[in-house]
């Protein structure tokens, strides 16, 4: 007997259509599929870019040429044809927009579909929202308050006009255009994303929200994220994702960089659901994602993540420890489903005295996925007194799915203390049966029992957030268990 | 109320009930004793729903329906309730969160609408009191880091939250002290009205001195083979059960 005849719940569920699958119908202004210089030219012409910025993106171009896809991560797909791709799309509205009212109905109608209405945004949550549709930048909020505290929240495109010496002196800085395949990649094509700079001393007071979607079928996405934390300052930045059924696989390959200078704290939040692709992985998101930030002294990062989506995912959002006293946390979701995988993780690199990391990771495999994490702690020689705790947990919801801890560790002070947790435990039948005898449905015991395992790291999102992504876990997860 | 017949059920290979029967009415307070083996426990998992056991003859009417067409989300909406042997512990969801996720789930197949939070709230205070459970024990983490003894007056405290109509009790007497048993089974006892019946699952007869059975039987072999008023309890715990299993005529294989 299969597994989906033992359980008309699994097999309902585990086909369950994506609930955002849905496509915008914008007129929209695309490039032929294809990458060599002129294209790169012909995106920097299109943003009216200036000259530096035109050499930085040719300069990441050669460089990219000469790598090769990596292939170490524990995921297996078929390598996207990076001549097939196109590599602009825009919405064609070019009008700029006062208010939202201005904004295109049908994109207005999609926004309320993914229940982030703006206003709502606006009136509820005091969240200032920089909404990301295809590459361009549409709308954005609360600008005008930001701006009295000398807070600048904008897209790439509008800072690379706005206060090109901030970005000429930030970008590439954390993440080098020759990182890896991806990064160079992103470099040298990337066509809009996110620019905060907080200034010395100011608390950001809201959190800073993006929502990005893929809408153009067989558009890459290459989002680039700068933010960057003067002395002693704060901000807290959410960054969420959905995006529609699509039938060809999708590439995203990101690049986020945050610069938190002394004393600056950074909170930096995802929720990803990109379009995991049907029951066989097929048309799925791939997501490639380079994030990556930078403490100085006595400066603090955090990267919360929940990642639900993709067909596969290679993303480890990771600190580097350069000042005396930083600290740096990562904490961790990740759900993989019918055919996803997952390899994920961080990077700690501890230079400076007295650096502390704590990473927190819950990995929940269901379906037939495969679930890694890795993670590489690094002690350098002049990390005395350095310390990292890491706890790596992971959830069976099948017997046919899998899961994997990598950890490295690499330690060049004697003085380190490095501690490393971790715990696979497959989803207790008897836990069900006693949520089920107390009168919960097999959906609310299953979301119930996750959300529980994963509480330790939703404690650490924003609370709209923690709420979204609740739910989020339980309708990934809904009658997964066999 | 509830009407067992004829029933028999297995796990795997095994048979494990071999013709049960058994009549329980509204607001009597049954008890099951026998020894090791004999399938008490095997009995309360059936009667909650659970799927590792095959129903293989035998029928079981609560209320006039079929329970067994009924899965065991539907059973706890009908109103039956076990107290579990081992509660197991669900590490990260608040005893709290639990309940009002059970209750308001209950409340919303039942065609209800869901207690708002002040009643709610009182209805733990109420409930928390009758088994002396500790407002931290109500905050913490279902079952986590709880002793044996805490365990069961939390599955006491569950079943006055979730007031059923049959209360199955499987070993609630288990690893508990005279203290912990006194509050459990005052829990138990003032909870016993008219519209409630109860299946006290036990192996020892110190339980029924605290609450007291209008029925005793004996289930062994897969069957009840004895049946009393509450002084049979008492006959067991003196005599042991050899004389009533003995007495059986020799199952043919």
């Amino acid at each position: 007997m299969s597994a989906a005849e033992e359980n008309p719940l699994l097999d309902e569920f585990t086909r369950k259509e994506y609930e955002f699958g849905f496509t915008t119908d914008i007129d929209a202004d695309k490039l032929a599929p294809g990458l060599n210089e002129g294209v790169i030219r012909l995106i920097s012409a299109k943003k009216n870019e200036p000259e530096w910025m035109l050499q930085w993106r040719l300069d990441a171009f050669r460089v990219w040429q000469g790598m090769e896809e990596p292939d170490w991560a524990h995921v297996n797909y078929e390598k996207p044809d990076y001549q097939a791709i196109s590599y602009y799309s825009a919405p064609k509205s070019k009008v700029a927009l006062g208010s939202l009212d201005e904004v295109d109905p049908e994109l207005r109608a999609t926004m309320d579909k993914l229940g982030i209405s703006m206003e709502e945004q606006k009136r509820l949550s005091g969240v200032a929202v920089d909404f990301v549709m295809d590459s361009v930048s549409v709308a954005t909020s609360f600008k005008d308050k930001l701006a009295e505290l000398g807070i600048i929240f904008c897209s790439m495109s509008e800072a690379i006009q706005e206060h090109p010496e901030l970005v000429r002196q930030h970008l590439g800085t954390v993440v080098p255009v020759k990182d890896n395949f991806f990064s160079a990649l992103n470099s040298a094509v990337f066509t809009d994303g996110s620019f905060c700079y907080i200034p010395k001393g100011s608390r950001c007071p809201m959190e800073l929200s993006t929502y990005f979607r893929i809408n153009e079928a067989g558009t890459g996405q290459f989002e680039r994220t700068l933010l960057i934390a003067e002395e002693g300052s704060y901000v807290s930045y959410l960054e969420g994702c959905t995006a529609p059924q699509r039938d060809e696989n999708q590439l995203h390959a990101a690049v986020v960089e945050l610069i938190a200078k002394d004393d600056a704290e950074i909170k930096y939040s995802t929720v990803q659901n990109w379009y995991p692709g049907d029951a066989n992985g097929k048309g799925g998101v791939f997501n490639f994602v380079t994030k990556r930030g930078i403490c100085e002294t006595r400066a603090k990062i955090s990267w919360t993540q929940v990642e639900t989506g993709s067909a596969v995912t290679w993303k480890y959002p990771s600190c580097i420890l350069k000042g005396d006293g930083s600290i740096g946390e990562f904490y961790s979701v990740a759900v993989t489903n019918n055919a996803q995988q997952a390899d994920t993780g961080t990077k700690m690199i501890h230079l400076g005295a007295n650096t502390h990391s704590t990473i927190i990771s819950k990995g929940i495999s269901a379906g037939n996925s495969q679930n890694s994490y890795r993670g590489l702690v690094q002690i350098g020689p002049r990390a005395r007194n350095a310390r990292n705790f890491s706890q790596c947990d992971s959830l069976l919801m099948t017997d046919t799915s899998g899961a994997h801890t990598f950890p490295y560790i690499e330690t060049k002070n004697p003085t380190a203390h490095v501690e490393h947790e971790a715990t696979t435990s497959r989803i207790g039948e008897d836990q069900i049966f006693y949520c089920l005898q107390r009168g919960l449905t097999e959906e609310q015991a299953i979301g119930l029992i996750v959300n529980g395992y994963a509480k330790e790291v939703l404690n650490k999102l924003p609370m709209e957030f923690a709420v979204e992504a609740r739910k989020l876990l339980t309708i990934s997860l809904e009658g997964s268990v066999g | 109320m509830l009407k067992i017949d004829n029933l028999h059920a297995r796990i795997g290979d095994t048979e494990i009930l071999k013709g049960l029967s058994l009549e329980l009415g509204a607001g009597e307070v049954h008890a099951i004793m026998g020894p090791n083996g004999s399938g008490k426990s095997t009995l309360a998992s059936i009667l909650a729903g659970r799927d590792d056991y095959e129903v293989t003859e035998g029928s079981i009417t609560f209320d006039g329906v079929d329970l067994l067409e009924l899965d065991a989300t539907e059973r706890a909406v009908a109103g039956i309730f076990l107290a579990f042997q081992y509660p197991v512990e669900i590490p990260g969801v608040s005893n709290i969160n639990f309940l009002r996720t059970a209750l308001n789930s209950i409340r919303e197949q039942r065609e209800e609408a869901p207690l708002s939070g002040k009643d709610f709230l009182a209805k733990v205070k109420a409930c928390a009191q009758l088994v002396e459970l500790d407002g931290k024990l109500r905050d913490r983490s279902v079952n986590e880091g709880f002793s044996g003894g805490e365990k069961k007056r939390n599955e006491v405290f569950q079943m006055a939250m979730l007031e059923p109509k049959l209360a199955v009790l499987d070993e609630t007497d288990s690893g508990l002290d005279i203290d912990a048993l006194r509050i459990v089974a005052h829990g138990v006892n003032s909870m016993r009205g008219a519209d409630r019946s109860f299946l006290v699952i036990t192996h020892y007869q110190r339980l029924l001195d605290h609450i007291v059975p209008d029925f005793v039987h004996v289930l062994a072999g897969g069957r009840i083979v004895h049946s009393g008023g509450k002084e049979l309890a008492l006959e067991l715990e003196e005599k042991g059960y050899d004389w009533i299993v003995d007495a059986q005529p020799t199952e043919q294989a």
